[in-house]
């Protein structure tokens, strides 16, 4: 019966006609892209960052042109496969290397090479100083066609391709600045934290193939119905431990902030607009199996709603420009979590977030980078302030950025982030309350630490004006060796308290701040950015365009039931709550001067929320040392107990034959005495045997 | 005929020649010894074969004294160089093998 | 085709021969030069050969063998001279033909060998004695010759001595050419691999009796003796096959058997730590597949938890220590460890698809092995030590060997798109459905595997310029060492360059003909992470015919296991 249903639900898919039988050329362009600067190397120098944009731009194109024809299709006909070749098989396993065409992974390239596109080409000014620029643009591209692998694979094993590629271009693009110890620890642990999501969505596979035989969409999820609620379970939250890891939701949320150490383009590609809303993609894209598993749909919304409120809460307490937006995304993508776990009522909801977010939060991480550009490197709010003087066109897309965030009234946030709260105030009393809750209180603690990042930036007194620029802490024995972890451990708080790049931008004058509005080719991606972050929401949300778009891959939008509190009234509340975060932001660091030292003695919330929430320390506490313990302890028993033993015994017969050596005296008549006892004996026992 | 006493001659000669060889020093004499051994079981052979009518005992120890004689030329020629080197004839002084 | 099988089997132990001999003869360098051109030659033949046998091995053929040949050898016993390969024997062929041309070219003809005058500071790196690398090539053909046969062996007996014999050059190349420790190492590789030859010895005398008094005419005969399988009782193929099982769990080191991997891969020459841990101990591996299973069904079964147990404690205890360990050649050999645990569990899960991964997985295991130990080796070379210590900041200085390292660390931690990942996938996915608790931990077990590649990779090819083999102990280590105490930021610029210039000259990024050695590498690594399917094309049939000699059914059907 459920797999009827469930079946019924699916559109058929079709085959890949037209200007789609050659969808590959999405992905081949900017992989052949990477791979002609991997291998040209030195010498595609000069050239490096044209073919970069190049390819990406080329993508973009091929999508809209993708994307034209599928509007053209009735919404039915919407849903098509591409199958390339047979990966790999054996017995009754065959693995199609093939690309999926809806309007879901349709939207997703539309997205990724979209922004992918904008941010490139911010990236050719933004780079413009570094002497591996080629080398950022073959590892972006390389992101890029990951990114497109994962989004439009049609099979779980291609999902995984894409899904463990992105994870290699961001390893390499976080540790960019190959000479910054803590770049490199912060690539290791991004890697790490992803690989233990990933292991999830392996086991995941693993059951789906134990089950069904196979691990393509289109037979996963039309005999989705064959398994048992228990098997769906397991499968559905398996698949949400690996949208956690990619995702940096809760528990694996500590990853993204230090992800931060890698160029700003970087942060604002792959850590804020695309790779990290991967999970929210994963569950969308699995919507068949999460609507049969209502206990995994429950924690996905448990998992959305803890990190959007743990991401905000510690984004309040952090001075370091790039580490707030990180925690930002954090929890707007708990939001976006949070929505797709509603079902059908959220699906929309979350996608037109998460594009919005894609959007405005890109915008916001290029203005931070423009900003950085114009200020030495420097990522210290504490030591900007009244910058909009200086950078004006940055203030100018940062604000519209920020106040699309925040979910000022008829920009992008306003709708996408209502449609959230609005879905998740349906279902049962509690349940309404606590996520709806959950949701509510989000959205005014973004507006209280976005407003303090603008005030502490771009308002109050140029505090930069007295001081001098700073530079990292340069010392080779700042890591120890013997202690693996050590770079992890209280990593936040180091790289808090101010870490400026050796290898990042450094034109700036040997003495003081000369704040300057960047080039034009890095401001013209943010205009567009800003204009997309102002004007996303509208279009999406209104007459849900989006949810009409996508309803052949994610189902029909639900209507919410049973909310707690009237839907008509939220945009109301979420307005006045946005209101009373930015007010308390302007009455604590607005009107009250900002010490350029960051206060030691604050309350215990503070503290808690600088530490992370003690996140890292309790990785620290729970993984990192019982594991470099059993390590140790591994080590000794290998060399002393198993090598030991076979030392050991080889030691036992030498020691034992030197011993028997001592008997060779080298005294004739001692050879002669033990001869004749032998005889002796010989004869003895000769005797004894025959005698009786 | 009885064999006892050929036989008793020859355990005491047999005895007399081991004990020799344990407890002197000398080579020439621990030499000696050896040949008192050799010519004890010669005896004891020679008894046998007589009181068995064949000639195998008698072939035996005949072959006895040839290997007998073959190894005093060795041994002598040896214990003359050991003598030559170190001006000893003692078998505890020539102990290089050990061990 | 099975003419052509006795060819590939002579043409290096002539090689071997011939280089020998002209070392001999040439006495001093002259010789050793042509012997080195005459060995590259005479692997590059040997490449071109099975690359013919390859095109003339057909995947779909009725038989268990291809080219069989049969000739009597010693007629009292009844052993043979008998030939034959199926998909498994002939993939392992291929890669020892792929690999040996790739050592020799790399100890020969490049900077960082051992034999190189270049090589390394004050001898470290370097063969003892000034050894030319003519007698290292003559060992190494003499060994794929024995391999070769090895892994085209139908008669039991055959095999055994193949088996040993293997060990006399390999004893030679860790012994005359390795490092500081060599004899140590290589008598520890010599006595485990003898020990466990032994115990093989006495159960093949033991399946020989066997087979004399059940088929009235004792055999050696593979066939005859996987027929004799299905007469033995279960209490008679237990003691059998623990005498196989142990040789093997030796040779393809299952913890705790496995310590002497390590030294022998430490103290061994690059090449022959290549050919060490890339094929030699693939024999333990394909032993498991081609004896213990098909000769011993029952007791396969009955024993299967003993040995999915050590394999998967191997991933673990492998990974857990590669991560713990100072020396970069152990490191390598601690990784191998922990691989062939997942081969371990794929063949005693009993699935198609884990059986085939394992499969896969012995010649992707051999081909990321090799890149590693050769990544490892020009490193170390340019350094003179192989300490993790010894260096920091070489991505820096040397970018494309930096790059080279990542690869080849990628595809040791099986990431998607490079050739590990499908063979550990299939393994994997294979094994879940009849050993779920198993395979949950070996799946943690690629956390790990992330964690000490890329650890390694943490501290020798990023952060700062540092290490003793980094900086060398001239003026530009000083510089550098004064950079800790300087706070003026122009001041640390200069003393920066000037030691990372002066640390670059040092280094020197790879060559063009280390290059060379390494791209078929890297070529192979991607052409089989995104088109495994021939190679896979080739195993599957003998898979399919090991699964069926056991005697189990594949857990999952086209739709699923049944409900």
């Amino acid at each position: 019966m459920l797999a009827l249903l469930a079946a019924d639900q699916l559109p058929p898919v079709g085959p890949a006609t037209g200007a789609a039988s050659a969808a590959w050329v999405l992905v081949a362009l900017p992989a052949l892209g990477a791979l002609v600067l991997f291998l040209g190397g030195t010498r595609t120098d000069r050239f490096g960052h044209v073919v970069g944009v190049a390819t990406v731009l080329g993508s973009f194109v091929y999508g809209v042109v993708l994307f034209v024809q599928a509007l053209a299709l009735p919404g039915e006909e919407r849903v098509r496969d591409l199958p390339l070749y047979e990966w790999f098989g054996s017995g009754s396993l065959s693995v199609e290397f093939g690309l999926r065409l809806d309007p879901l992974s349709l939207t997703f390239v539309l997205l990724i090479t979209g922004v992918g596109s904008l941010i490139h080409i911010y990236s050719v000014g933004y780079m413009s100083h570094d002497e591996h620029r080629r080398k950022f643009f073959a590892m972006l591209n390389l992101f890029v066609a990951s990114m497109l692998i994962l989004v439009l694979g049609n099979g779980f094993l291609t999902l995984y391709l894409g899904w463990e590629g992105v994870g290699l271009a961001s390893y390499l693009l976080i540790g960019f600045y190959v000479a910054r110890p803590l770049a490199a620890s912060a690539a290791k642990k991004a890697f790490l934290m992803n690989r233990v999501g990933d292991v999830g969505l392996a086991l995941a596979i693993f059951i789906l193939f134990q089950q069904l035989g196979t691990t393509q969409y289109t037979e996963v999820f039309a005999r989705a119905g064959e398994m048992s609620t228990g098997t769906l379970t397991a499968v559905t939250l398996l698949l949400l431990l690996g949208a956690c890891g990619k995702s940096g939701q809760f528990p694996l949320q500590a990853w993204l902030p230090d992800a931060m150490e890698g160029p700003t383009p970087v942060s604002a590609l792959i850590h804020a607009a695309t790779m990290v809303t991967a999970g929210v993609y994963l569950v969308a894209r699995t919507h068949p199996l999460y609507d049969l598993a209502p206990t995994g749909q429950l924690a996905v919304t448990i998992v959305g709603a803890v990190t959007l409120l743990i991401g905000a809460i510690v984004g309040c307490a952090y001075d370091d420009i790039k580490k707030v937006l990180a925690y930002s995304t954090v929890s707007q993508i708990g939001y976006m979590m949070l929505a797709v776990g509603l079902g059908p009522i959220g699906y929309a909801a979350g996608l037109a977030h998460l594009l919005a977010h894609g959007f405005f939060k890109a915008g916001l991480f290029l203005g931070a980078g423009s900003v950085m550009h114009g200020m030495a490197d420097e990522t210290d709010m504490r030591r900007f302030g009244g910058l909009w003087r200086h950078l004006p066109i940055t203030f100018g897309t940062f604000t519209l950025g920020y106040l699309a965030l925040i979910g000022f009234p008829f920009l992008s946030g306003f709708y996408s982030k209502d449609a959230i709260i609005e879905a998740s105030l349906g279902g049962s009393l509690t349940r309404g309350w606590l996520l709806g809750g959950a949701a509510l209180l989000g959205a005014g603690l973004t507006a209280f630490y976005m407003t303090r990042l603008m005030l502490m930036t771009f308002f109050g007194a140029e505090r930069w004006r007295e001081l001098t620029p700073r530079r990292a802490p340069w010392d080779p024995q700042a890591e120890s060796e013997a202690r693996p972890q050590a770079p992890e451990a209280g990593h936040g708080t180091r790289s808090d308290q101010g870490s400026t790049p050796i290898g990042e931008l450094d034109h700036s004058a040997p003495h003081g701040y000369h704040p300057h509005e960047s080039p034009s080719v890095m401001t013209v991606p943010m205009i567009l950015l800003a204009v997309g972050s102002a004007g996303a929401g509208a279009f999406l949300v209104i007459g849900e365009r989006l949810g009409g778009w996508l309803e052949p891959a994610v189902g029909p939008v639900g209507e919410v039931s049973d909310a707690v509190i009237p839907t008509g009234l939220v945009p109301g509340i979420a307005s006045v709550l946005m209101v009373l975060g930015a007010g308390i932001a302007y009455l604590s660091v607005g009107r009250k001067p900002v010490p350029v030292e960051r206060p030691a003695r604050v309350s215990w919330p503070v503290r808690a929320a600088r530490a992370d929430l003690y996140a890292n320390a309790i990785n620290e506490g729970l993984v990192a040392r019982p594991g470099l313990w059993l390590s140790r302890a591994l080590v000794y028993l290998d060399n002393r107990g198993v090598d030991g033993a076979v030392n050991g015994t080889a030691a036992l017969l030498g020691g034992a034959s030197g011993r028997a050596r001592r008997t060779q005296t080298g005294f004739v008549r001692s050879y002669a005495l033990t001869m004749l006892g032998g005889s002796l004996v010989l004869v003895a026992a000769l005797l004894a045997v025959t005698l009786p | 005929m009885s064999p006892t006493n050929y036989l008793l001659l020859s355990a005491v000669l047999f005895a007399i020649g081991t004990v020799g060889v344990l407890v002197r020093r000398n080579a020439i004499v621990v030499f000696m010894c050896v040949e008192l051994m050799l010519n004890a079981v010669n005896l004891s052979l020679v008894t046998f074969a007589r009181l068995n009518g064949s000639l195998d005992g008698q072939v035996m120890a005949f072959f006895v004294m040839v290997v007998a004689a073959a190894e005093v030329v060795v041994g002598l020629s040896i214990i003359m160089s050991i003598f030559r080197a170190r001006r000893t004839a003692s078998v505890d002084d020539a102990n290089l093998l050990k061990y | 085709m099975s003419a052509l099988l006795l060819v590939i089997i002579l043409v290096p132990l002539v090689g071997a021969a011939v280089c020998g001999a002209l070392v001999r003869a040439g006495a001093g360098p002259k010789g050793d030069t042509t012997a080195k051109t005459v060995g590259f030659v005479v692997s590059l033949v040997e490449l071109v050969l099975v690359a013919v046998v390859w095109a003339m091995f057909v995947p779909a053929a009725p038989t268990r063998f291809q080219g069989e040949l049969s000739v009597a050898w010693i007629p009292a016993f009844g052993t043979r001279f008998a030939l034959g390969i199926d998909g498994i024997a002939l993939v392992m062929i291929a890669l020892l033909a792929v690999l040996v041309p790739i050592v020799i070219a790399y100890t020969s003809f490049t900077r960082s060998s051992e034999a190189s005058a270049a090589t390394g500071r004050g001898g470290t790196g370097r063969f003892p004695d000034g050894r030319g690398a003519g007698g290292f090539v003559a060992l190494m053909l003499s060994l794929q010759g024995i391999l070769v046969a090895l892994f085209a062996a139908t008669d039991v007996f055959l095999f055994y001595v193949l088996f040993e014999v293997m060990l006399v050059p390999m004893y030679f190349i860790i012994g005359r050419f390795g490092g500081a420790r060599r004899q140590y190492a290589a008598v520890k590789f010599f006595l485990y691999s003898f020990l466990g030859g032994l115990l093989m010895l006495g159960s093949i005398i033991g399946i020989y009796v066997a087979s004399g008094t059940r088929l009235g005419q004792a055999s050696f005969d593979w066939t005859t003796l996987q027929h004799l399988a299905a007469q033995l009782p279960l209490s008679t193929q237990i003691p059998l096959f623990l005498g196989f099982f142990a040789a093997f769990a030796i040779k393809a080191p299952l913890v705790p058997l496995h310590t002497w991997l390590p030294d022998a891969g430490a103290e061994a020459p690059i090449g022959g730590g290549v050919i060490l841990v890339g094929v030699l101990d693939k024999v333990g591996v394909f032993g498991f597949l081609r004896y213990c299973l098909p000769l011993f069904p029952l007791a396969s079964q009955s024993l299967a938890p003993l040995a999915l147990v050590l394999s998967v404690i191997g991933v673990i205890y492998g990974a857990l220590l590669a991560a713990m360990q100072t020396d970069m050649k152990r490191f390598v050999s601690y990784t191998s460890i922990a691989h062939f645990g997942f081969i371990g569990l794929g063949i005693f899960a009993f699935s198609q698809q884990a059986l085939a991964g394992s499969s896969l997985y012995m010649v992707n295991h051999g081909i990321s092995t090799a890149m590693l130990f050769l990544v490892v080796g020009m490193l170390a070379a340019r350094g003179g030590s192989s300490r993790i210590a010894d260096y920091g900041g070489v991505g820096r200085i040397a970018p494309v060997l930096s790059g080279l390292f990542l690869v080849a660390g990628l595809t040791t931690l099986s990431l998607p798109g490079t050739n590990s990942f499908v063979s550990e996938f299939l393994v994997l996915l294979g094994a879940w459905p009849r050993e779920p608790v198993y395979t949950v931990i070996a799946t943690v077990g690629m956390i790990f595997a992330a964690l000490y590649v890329l650890w390694v990779f943490q501290r020798t090819m990023t952060r700062p310029l540092r290490g003793e083999a980094v900086l060398g102990g001239g003026p530009g280590a000083a510089s550098a060492a004064a950079l800790g105490g300087v706070s003026d930021g122009g001041l640390r610029d200069m003393l920066e360059d000037d030691a990372s210039a002066r640390a670059r000259a040092r280094f020197g990024d790879l060559t063009g003909r280390e290059i060379g050695v390494l791209a078929p590498l890297v070529l192979l690594i991607f052409l089989l992470g995104f088109f495994p399917q021939p190679v896979l094309d080739i195993v599957n049939p003998a898979v399919s015919a090991t699964m069926s000699e056991v005697g189990v059914a594949d857990p999952v059907g086209p739709n699923g296991v049944a409900r």
